[in-house]
């Protein structure tokens, strides 16, 4: 007896001792949401506290506590939670797809009403309450002119700052600059619109403007600009990054100086990912309200002199007339919306494919 | 054995073929070559010409260039302090019209004679609504990003990817005119059954009427920042090296064991950047809260009645009948949101310098 | 500790394209078995295929009979978690878990399998580190991050990882691959010793490696590229590199071809 004895010691294995396992069969789970419907139904009417929204959201958290009680007994904790996260997952998933898939059914279905000649071809300009024309004309314009020179603005002045960046800046000044790029990245457009209205049209525009408050389109996309930037920065330095160093050596080993190899070596490489962050930024700033609102004031008419008066903007057509009592101001605001969101994708899209086409590195 | 350097020599090559394969890499030395007519370049620049090497010039295209991109590096951080001063040169004079305590008084009227506004209940009402969207985004968001990036076959996950990309480009207009005249609806609905059933809870109390409410407004910011959040982090997740998937696969790690041991901490500063970029914009959001909120101002927890009121969305609606006192009452709230936001964004950004230092230097 | 893997005219796919063909072969308990041969003959496709990390990516699948003692690896109620943890990997490139310290790296796999107990974890770390022979070099630094190691050492720790949760067999995938010669010394050695408790494949490109390191050797070759891969030869790992008997291996050893 004694001679067994051995000191043998259970040891941490984590070996299984065969390789099958028990699972559970392919018809558990439907059987398992069958049930929960069932039970779900049963609470929700039985008690009369509910329709049938709440039997599907009762059924299923049923569902998830009986596919890991099931998963449990049969096949082990362990593939109890690899089951239950994934049901979890996969929920998270239906969740979301269904306001975002109702966002954009509604956009569509109600933005088609007013999507006619009339209403690309006319401004709000005398319309009336009981008028159920009335068009964008002059948002679209608006929204044009503003992205159009806010871009003018940021380009240049963003893929300098990021070629200062990758390419000459070193130590604290270029690290504090880099940090700050990321930080505007968060300044809420809205404090943008102030900052402008504070800036541009309370202070330096009433100098040249007999002392009135100088609301205009340019100052919209002064406000943009600042919005713009620091999504411009961050692509270009990004882009600029990825462009392979012999690219620059080589250039260098020939004697061409830094400023010439960046210029005509370096940008042109990186230039397809500059051109799809600058779309990008030029989609979200397509888009915003808040800082129209503030500066440019909006309006009904037509006005195609940006650094006078007021302007509109497409986002703010939307805003206005979602605000307006008139019984036809919602039609135009969904047919505007689904007019920007068509703008704003089709920028988008383009930018993601051009990306996809271009792809450096990676 | 000679095969090793072979392949690694194949390896490294390969990092220039993606580059050589752009029209520009191939034939970048010739266009640099071909240049010589430019007039800027000395025409005897010591190329083998034996004698003193060309002296460094004082001034030149070299200095221009580079004193160019210092000044729009520069103009960056001029702008962060261009904000901070002229919002602080309007603010101060409205502060100092106001005839109420700024920070405690519940209400906004800076346009009468004795202007009187407070920055604390849009204050509340920023931060509550802010928070409890991303306290529903924030999971559903990385569930969505997981299923994307691990979980749905790969060309659905692209599809997919892509689509909730341009969602995030949707203006947050759109969605402020959804919820305004959609989404209140079942939200109404939802509201009363809440309180019915669960009425006896503060937040769910009060007599109604529902439907504008912080609910309304949370959970239309919730589906704002939704596809920002799923877009980052599913970009963070696709970028978890294979080998270390693999690696943990083949410890015999379950799925999501492999996404908890490899994915996870691998994104997890990612997905931090993500939720604090969804907070920046859920914090800023203006237009779509303006067009759900109830607009009111107090102090509440109530979530289900008709009121809640942010920063931003006070902004919006008060900006139209604004005198200079009233604009200036703005501007001053305007700061206080360009404070918050600001640490906040701060933050952010060291905690992922802190960790992309940690892994850089681990790497 | 060790089991025999049989495979019976295994054949593996990645998509349409088939990458190995009708491979059999017996890997006996407690050896190094060598698989050899050119780039692209479906060395690392037959490995993966040993511990179903093939079906990892998308469209792979795997025809034929593959077996551990008996056991078909590809029964349909076999659980693929269970195969993993019996039959370990290392991988071509080191690759440590970037976000955890050293220690947490080698009981990574023992966590996943519900060991909480902080003196198990220490024990079997120590004894997998030792196993691994990097105990010496980082027992005073196990907190911090894998990553942080040198190439060679990350390579061990893969190993000590792999080794950490008991398993049969130990695949390895051309790990010395990234390495420099000495470590590259240091990790066969390690095989020499971990073969006393451990069945080894390995793939390599160096064929002294595998002279050095192996019992028995198997040689795969392609007929031309986008042919599936096919077992040539499979002996002793001796008789392979004296004495082969298939005109093809001799060229291939001998440095006449691939």
């Amino acid at each position: 007896m004694s001679t067994t004895v051995t000191t043998h010691r259970p040891r941490p294995t984590a070996q299984p001792t065969t390789l099958r396992a028990r699972r559970l069969p392919r018809y558990a789970a439907p059987l398992i949401a069958l049930a929960a419907l069932l039970v779900a139904a049963g609470i929700v009417y039985g008690t009369g506290i509910g329709g049938p929204v709440l039997v599907v959201v009762v059924a299923a958290l049923l569902y998830l506590a009986g596919l890991f009680a099931a998963a449990n007994a049969v096949e082990g904790r362990r593939a109890a939670r690899n089951r239950t996260w994934s049901a979890l997952i996969h929920s998270a998933f239906v969740l979301a797809v269904l306001p975002l898939a109702s966002v954009v059914w509604t956009l569509v279905s109600k933005g088609v009403e007013r999507l006619d000649g009339n209403f690309f071809g006319t401004s709000m300009n005398n319309i009336g309450a009981r008028d159920p024309n009335g068009g964008a004309y002059h948002a679209i314009v608006g929204t044009l002119e503003q992205v159009g020179i806010a871009t003018l603005i940021t380009v240049p002045l963003g893929i300098l700052c990021a070629i200062y960046v990758v390419e000459y800046g070193r130590g604290r000044f270029s690290f504090a600059i880099r940090f700050f790029v990321d930080v505007m990245t968060g300044i809420p457009s809205i404090v943008s619109g102030l900052f402008v209205l504070a800036f541009w049209v309370l202070i330096v525009s009433p100098m040249v403007n007999d002392g009135r408050p100088g609301f205009s389109g340019f100052a919209a996309a002064l406000a943009l600009s600042v919005l713009m930037l620091p999504t411009v920065v961050r692509s270009t330095e990004e882009m600029l990054r990825l462009v392979p160093a012999p690219l620059r050596e080589g250039a260098y080993a020939l004697g061409v100086p830094k400023w010439k190899t960046i210029l005509r070596v370096v940008l042109p490489t990186a230039l397809p990912g500059i051109v799809t962050g600058v779309m990008l930024a030029i989609a979200r700033a397509a888009g915003e309200t808040a800082p129209v609102l503030l500066v440019a004031g909006g309006g009904a008419a037509i006005n195609v002199n940006p650094f006078e008066n007021n302007q509109s903007s497409l986002a703010l057509f939307v805003y206005q007339q979602a605000g307006d009592a008139s019984k036809y101001s919602p039609a135009r605001a969904w047919t505007a919306a689904l007019t920007l969101v068509a703008l704003v994708l089709v920028l988008t899209i383009a930018a993601k494919l051009l990306a996809r086409r271009n792809r450096l590195g990676r | 054995m000679g095969d090793t350097p072979q392949r690694s020599a194949h390896a490294g090559t390969g990092g220039i073929t993606v580059a050589t394969g752009h029209e520009w890499a191939a034939g970048a030395s010739a266009r640099v070559a071909e240049t010589p007519g430019n007039p800027r370049t000395p025409v005897d620049n010591g190329m083998g010409g034996g004698g003193a090497l060309p002296r460094a010039r004082s001034f030149g295209a070299e200095r221009a260039f580079r004193g160019l991109t210092l000044a729009a590096g520069t103009a960056v951080l001029v702008i962060i302090a261009a904000i901070a001063i002229f919002l602080i040169a309007r603010a101060v004079p409205a502060l100092r019209a106001n005839t109420e305590n700024f920070w405690t008084y519940e209400g906004w009227s800076p346009n009468e004679a004795q202007p009187k506004f407070g920055i604390g209940t849009l204050a509340f009402g920023t931060v509550l609504s802010s928070a409890l969207a991303l306290l529903i985004a924030v999971p559903v968001a990385l569930g969505i990003a997981l299923y994307l990036s691990h979980y749905a076959p790969r060309r659905l996950g692209t599809a997919l990817g892509f689509l909730i990309d341009l969602l995030a480009a949707v203006p947050s207009v759109v969605f402020g005119l959804w919820g305004r005249d959609v989404f209140i609806n079942p939200v109404r609905d939802f509201s009363a059954w809440l309180n019915e059933y669960f009425g006896w809870i503060p937040i769910f109390g009060g007599d109604g009427p529902f439907g504008r409410s912080i609910m309304l407004g949370s959970l239309v910011l919730a589906i704002m920042v939704l596809p920002i959040i799923t877009s980052l982090s599913r970009e963070v997740f696709l970028q978890t090296p294979t080998a270390n998937e693999e690696a943990a696969l083949a410890l015999g790690a379950t799925r999501w064991e492999m996404i908890r041991t490899a994915v996870l901490p691998y994104g997890r500063p990612g997905v931090i950047a993500a939720v604090m970029l969804g907070l920046g914009r859920a914090l800023g959001e203006t237009i779509a809260l303006a067009m759900t909120l109830g607009i009111t101002f107090g102090v509440s927890f109530n979530l289900i009645q008709n009121g809640g009121n942010t920063i931003a969305a006070n902004i919006a609606n008060a900006f139209g009948e604004a005198n200079d006192t009233g604009r200036g009452a703005l501007i001053a709230s305007g700061l206080v949101l360009f404070t918050i936001t600001l640490i906040v964004n701060i933050t952010a950004r060291v905690i992922i310098y802190r960790r992309r230092e940690f892994t850089e230097s681990a790497a | 500790m060790a089991k025999r893997i049989e495979a019976t005219n295994v054949s593996a796919y990645y998509g349409g394209f088939k990458a190995i063909e009708n491979i059999t072969l017996t890997v006996e308990p407690k050896t190094v078995t060598a698989l050899i041969g050119p780039s692209g003959c479906g060395k690392s496709t037959f490995l993966r295929s040993i511990n179903r990390m093939h079906e990892v990516l998308p469209g792979a699948r795997v025809e034929g009979n593959l077996t551990i003692d008996n056991q078909d690896i590809y029964d349909r109620d076999v659980d693929v978690t269970a195969v993993r943890r019996m039959i370990g990997m290392v991988f071509q490139r080191p690759n440590p878990f970037p976000t955890m310290s050293i220690f947490e790296n080698v009981v990574a796999g023992l966590r996943l399998n519900g060991v909480k107990k902080k003196s198990i974890l220490e024990e079997a770390a120590e004894r997998a580190l030792r196993s691994a022979n990097l105990w010496d070099e980082v027992k005073d630094r196990l907190g911090k991050p894998g990553a942080g190691l040198s190439g060679g050492q990350q390579q061990r720790l893969c190993i000590a990882r792999t080794i950490a949760v008991e398993p049969q067999v130990v695949l390895m995938d051309e790990p010395c691959s990234a390495l420099d010669p000495i470590s590259t010394l240091a990790i066969e050695d390690l095989m020499f010793q971990l073969k006393d408790q451990f069945t080894i494949v390995i793939v390599t490109h160096n064929m002294q490696q595998a002279a050095r390191v192996s019992d028995r050797t198997a040689f795969f070759s392609i007929e031309k590229t986008g042919d599936p891969g096919r077992l040539i030869e499979y002996d002793n790992t001796q008789k392979i590199f004296s004495n082969p008997s298939v005109k093809k291996t001799e060229d291939y050893i001998t440095g006449r071809f691939g």
